[in-house]
């Protein structure tokens, strides 16, 4: 049963990353990228994952394409077709991406992974909250506070590059 | 875990969306559909950690923290990018990369 909805869920991440790279229409491309999120998250929920897979719901599918859409619907009309991949290009492209996926997939199948043979820690929220704020070992209070800066400054920048300057 | 799924599996599914989103990156020429092409290469890097820390160090957190301060990041990198989008557009009424060349003149 897990096997089926892990090749449903991939097979879906696979078709609709080709179709976000490949349409032409750019709202579409934007929605197809919603769905490659989506059934990450859906990846992320067959892991056992819940706490991540809902950050990855709320932060990039509710936050980074609801962004991407509003840019997308302040640049372009909706009408507005992106332009048709030459031809050259696109051999050239796709020879790129084969020799790389090439390299990648032999070095992935070659390598025999091996577990470390623990037993599952635990992951649930109260963990991960705990990781998050403690500063012994394997605690991320550092990349916390510094992440925390981070998103301010991003904040302020935005707003100060977005802003419309009158003279 | 799930029962017969391998490591192997979901990196092979991780690399050919890296794939395509740099295949995306490199063919496209307006600046949205290259931010989006990002995102996908971020999000088959995140799933790599996951898996990695899913299957390998089952009893660690590290591969889910690293995924989480990725997703942090790349939302902050999305708001900064589109704020400068909107500039470029404001600015040369069109955002496609053949019209950020002024710097070059």
């Amino acid at each position: 049963m897990g096997k089926i909805i892990f090749y449903i869920l991939a097979m879906a991440i696979l078709v609709f990353s080709v179709m976000t790279v490949t349409s032409r229409n750019i709202l579409r491309a934007a929605i197809y990228l919603l769905f490659v999120l989506m059934a990450t998250a859906g990846l992320y929920f067959m892991l056992n994952y819940n706490f991540l897979a809902a950050v990855q719901l709320t932060v990039y599918s509710g936050g980074v394409v609801v962004l991407i859409v509003f840019a997308v619907l302040l640049t372009a009309r909706m009408d507005h077709k992106l332009e048709a991949v030459g031809s050259l290009k696109s051999v050239a492209s796709i020879l790129l991406l084969l020799s790389g996926m090439g390299v990648v997939l032999w070095a992935i199948m070659g390598y025999s992974f091996v577990p470390n043979g623990m037993a599952e820690g635990a992951h649930d929220v109260k963990a991960v909250g705990m990781s998050l704020l403690s500063y012994g070992s394997y605690g991320y209070v550092l990349p916390f506070e510094v992440i925390s800066v981070l998103l301010l400054a991003s904040m302020i920048g935005a707003i100060m590059i977005a802003k419309r300057y009158t003279k | 875990m799930i029962e017969g799924i391998g490591v192997t599996d979901f990196l092979v599914v991780s690399t050919l969306m890296f794939f395509i989103g740099i295949y995306g990156f490199v063919v496209r020429k307006n600046l949205i559909t290259i931010l989006m092409s990002v995102e996908l290469m971020l999000n088959a890097v995140n799933i790599n950690f996951v898996v990695f820390n899913k299957y390998l160090y089952p009893d660690l957190l590290q591969g889910y923290m690293i995924s989480l301060f990725v997703i942090g990041i790349a939302a902050a990198e999305a708001a900064v990018a589109i704020a400068i989008i909107l500039n470029v557009y404001r600015n040369l009424q069109g955002i496609d990369i053949e019209h950020v060349n002024t710097m070059k003149h």
